[in-house]
């Protein structure tokens, strides 16, 4: 048995000590909003916080988790940055299939929390393990600048 | 009522009270009667409105990101005189005959038709049922309809000032007789159709509600990591079984056929259980089959002449009595599909009945699969759709509810069988290889005179809908040849079905066979101008006198993209014209290629005429969206086949693009009221070539052979 705090409530886990925290999270806590995508680590839809850093859980094991702090898409809007994500992906219907989102939304939030007015470069560095097949790049960036009260220039 | 047009429009009283209007559709007969056995006219889309006045519009088509869940209720609330919020849609159960799109026949999201089929069958719908309320209110007031009007989910009186909710006027109105016309309100007219609203999913798809078929969570769900034979067509030999089962919380092992399936209480215990059992395999027939040999057959097949698409007078005496000849060979490979969402379905298969969730853009065609696998009667196969984690074709198949099925059959319970991404990408049913030749004849101008175009390749068509093969010809594989909108002045199109290796399975993907022909069609035309020294703007506009809309476009994406202004060293404009799908799509891409060859997309330019548009944010999201997804593909996207078996296993070396790697777009809607066309695959369409045209105007090198890879690098 394995104790994670899973935004801000302890959870006790029977799993693996190797268990990825994506399939602790989706399949013994059923909590889905963080998803499946490559399992090693390639595109970044499982993406959450672990003491606010952003981590693949596909590829982070629960031993690594243990007394850490960790936050879910299902969370994040409690966070200042994830709000105003959130908030900006919302004002410019960022999501089109939606299933990488989750991932993108942490990323972002993450970003956002470090790197309070991100430049491109910023944004570039960390959201380019975040992969989306429906394009939504160009809103992605577009709101990242809007949450954080920078001019989006269209670059 | 005469039967014929009860089943057009149907009212009647929901259950639980309200109104429950259904809509019936001439549907494609030819493509019907492949698929279903169903009648000439059938009640199509369900409109429901409850007592609280909630619309419920059970929605045919699904949302797989292209923005139909906020189109088509902004469709049905333009009429119906009700917020587009208030308008809350669900996915439609499996049916074949209720829920047919009418372009398509059966129950289908693809082919970029939601708009062009529902256009006037959703007003339809909500302007019946707005005119049933008002005469169920005027019935109440005992005053003349024409007198009354709705507006926002009420009905007003005007002279006494009286108002009734819709939801206090549903029962009445289900009793009332369904008016056999209604007029629709001239486009001028329109309050909310082609003004940019915001998406109804949005909130879902941002706080991790959103539920996606591999979401789903059933008590006593056990969950199952799939391998399937490496090698097409091979068996399964041997499997560890005792070891797998040694895994803590694996429960179970399913031995399939060409299969092998671990169940546990989570996936990841699966996984580690289907690693544990190191299945064996038995290659069989197609051990050896790499690239060459599938190639090879390709283009010996290409030698010979083929079923003839468009013949307009003589092109090969053109061509012979030209004064050039030009001649190309283009190949595009074998593509994945690669959604975000890898494939997966859950079951719940008992003696009286199976339970099925998944994402699918095609529940009919799945049911009536999974009845025949099952020997279950229609009613007992229950499909739960639900949103697609990304569908570009791949989900317009039920492979992975047959194997998921396979399983259940084994399993006790509930069951989730998740494809690992390398099962994703190593047992995709891909974008067929398409080998082109093309040759034109030209003046001593380097004027075209003639086309002859030889299309070689798979026909999804002829497994899929096969009553539209017509005179041996598939019309998918030849669109854009055959439908060429340059008039040049004689054109030969053939076609000549070649078929991968068995096993080696092929399907749709975004931009179907317009996405192939449009790159073959504008890299050529491209070729052509340059052979000729004429500016590949200009040289298009000269054979577009007869097609204003194409000219149009073309001319708009130049204009925004400063055509013609010299640009620095080692960058190139490329332009490229896609008229399919009813829309018609201009894009100049603007890369810079770098010393050491390496291509970057900087900026592109799209102008779209799609007619009249419905909501204009939708359509700029869908370009922006295929034309990375294009860029993805035309710069990385390779499936390869070695020793019979996919080369490529997950994003690592089936590469998309990245944010970081991301052109500039800009998006210009081109104001119309033509008639509404398809904008989910045309982008994708149009971008390929005009990027190998920038890249051609950057290098002189011209691709003619997909993906870019290191093809820009200097030799």
């Amino acid at each position: 048995m394995i104790r994670l705090n899973v935004n801000g409530k302890p959870r006790d886990v029977d799993v693996a000590d190797d268990t990825p925290l994506l399939w602790t999270l989706r399949d013994v806590l059923n909590m889905t909003g963080t998803k499946f995508g490559c399992g090693q680590g390639l595109c970044g839809a499982c993406t959450i916080h672990i003491d606010g850093q952003p981590a693949r859980s596909c590829i982070t094991p629960v031993s690594a988790a243990g007394g850490k702090r960790i936050t879910t898409i299902e969370a994040v809007g409690a966070t200042a940055a994830g709000k105003k994500i959130q908030a900006a992906w919302l004002a410019l219907d960022v999501p089109q299939c939606g299933y990488c989102q989750s991932g993108q939304i942490m990323s972002a939030a993450a970003l956002l929390a470090a790197t309070p007015k991100p430049s491109d470069s910023d944004i570039d560095t960390a959201m380019a393990g975040n992969l989306c097949r429906c394009g939504t790049y160009p809103r992605i960036r577009a709101a990242i600048k809007k949450a954080a009260g920078v001019t989006d220039t269209g670059a | 009522m005469r039967r014929r047009d009860f089943l057009k429009v149907s009212a009647s009283a929901a259950v639980g009270g309200g109104l429950l209007l259904g809509f019936g559709l001439p549907v494609r007969s030819e493509v019907r009667d492949t698929l279903t056995t169903n009648a000439p006219f059938a009640p199509n889309a369900f409109l429901r409105i409850d007592r609280a006045g909630k619309v419920i519009f059970v929605s045919p088509l699904i949302e797989m990101g292209q923005g139909t869940y906020t189109s088509l209720p902004m469709l049905i609330a333009e009429e119906l005189e009700v917020d587009v919020d208030k308008v809350a849609v669900e996915h439609a159960p499996a049916d074949d005959k209720v829920y047919a799109n009418p372009l398509i026949g059966i129950q289908m999201t693809g082919a970029s038709t939601a708009i062009r089929a529902m256009y006037v069958p959703l007003r339809r719908a909500g302007a019946t049922a707005r005119v049933m309320l008002v005469a169920a209110a005027a019935q109440r007031w005992k005053v003349d309809p024409a007198t009354c009007r709705a507006e926002n989910g009420v009905v007003v009186h005007a002279a006494t000032g009286r108002r009734l909710g819709y939801g206090a006027l549903v029962d009445a109105a289900a009793k009332l007789p369904v008016p056999e016309k209604v007029a629709l309100k001239e486009p001028a007219a329109f309050r909310l159709v082609g003004k940019a609203h915001r998406r109804l999913d949005t909130s879902g798809k941002v706080n991790g509600s959103a539920r996606f078929g591999i979401d789903t969570r059933l008590p006593g769900m056990k969950f199952a990591v799939l391998a399937q034979s490496p090698v097409f067509g091979g068996k399964l030999a041997s499997i560890d079984e005792a070891k797998a089962k040694a895994v803590p919380g694996v429960t179970q092992v399913v031995r399939l056929d060409d299969a092998v399936a671990v169940v546990a209480n989570h996936t990841w215990a699966a996984k580690q259980g289907l690693a544990a059992a190191a299945p064996q395999w038995d290659a069989g027939p197609n051990a050896k089959v790499s690239m060459t040999d599938i190639v090879g057959q390709l283009a010996r097949a290409a030698e010979k002449p083929g079923a003839v698409a468009r013949n307009d007078g003589d092109a090969a005496r053109a061509i012979a009595g030209a004064a050039k000849r030009i001649d190309a060979v283009y190949e595009q490979p074998f593509l994945a599909h690669a959604t975000m969402e890898p494939m997966n379905c859950t079951v719940h298969l008992t003696t009286d009945g199976c339970d099925i969730w998944v994402g699918t853009q095609v529940p009919g065609l799945t049911q009536a699969a999974m009845m025949k696998l099952t020997g279950l009667k229609r009613e007992q196969v229950r499909i739960h759709n639900h949103l697609l984690g990304g569908g570009f074709g791949r989900r317009l198949e039920f492979d992975g509810t047959v194997r998921a099925v396979q399983i259940a059959q084994h399993v006790r319970g509930p069951v989730q069988v998740i494809w690992p991404r390398e099962e994703d990408i190593q047992h995709d049913m891909y974008r067929p290889y398409y080998y082109d030749r093309v040759t034109a004849g030209v003046d001593a101008q380097g004027k075209a005179v003639a086309w002859s175009h030889r299309i070689t390749g798979a026909s999804i068509v002829a497994r899929y809908i096969a009553a539209s093969i017509k005179n041996g010809v598939d019309p998918d594989a030849v669109e854009s040849s055959a439908n060429l909108p340059y008039g040049f002045p004689d054109i030969h199109v053939d076609w000549v079905r070649q078929e991968p290796p068995s096993g080696i399975q092929t399907t749709w993907w975004r931009g179907v066979g317009v996405t192939r022909g449009t790159f073959v069609v504008e890299s050529f035309v491209d070729e052509l101008a340059a052979s000729a020294k004429h500016d590949p703007l200009a040289y298009r506009i000269a054979f577009l006198d007869k097609n204003p809309r194409a000219r149009a476009v073309l001319q708009l994406a130049a204009e925004r993209s400063g055509w013609g202004k010299p640009l620095p060293a080692g960058q190139g404009r490329g332009i490229a014209l896609c008229t399919g799908f009813g829309s018609f799509i201009g894009q100049v891409v603007q890369v810079s290629v770098g010393k050491d060859g390496a291509v970057s997309p900087v900026h592109v330019w799209c102008a779209v005429d799609c007619g009249l548009q419905v909501n204009p944010d939708t359509i700029r999201a869908q370009m922006e969206s295929g034309i990375i997804f294009g860029l993805s593909a035309a710069l990385f996207g390779e499936i390869t086949i070695k020793d019979g078996r996919v080369e490529q296993t997950n994003f690592g070396d089936y590469r998309v693009l990245r944010i970081s790697e991301a052109p500039r777009i800009d998006v210009h809607l081109v104001n119309s009221t033509e008639a509404p066309g398809g904008i989910g695959e045309p982008g994708t369409s149009c971008v390929m070539p005009a990027l190998t045209n920038a890249i051609f105007a950057a290098t002189g090198r011209r691709i003619r052979k997909l993906p870019v890879g290191d093809q820009a690098r200097a030799a």
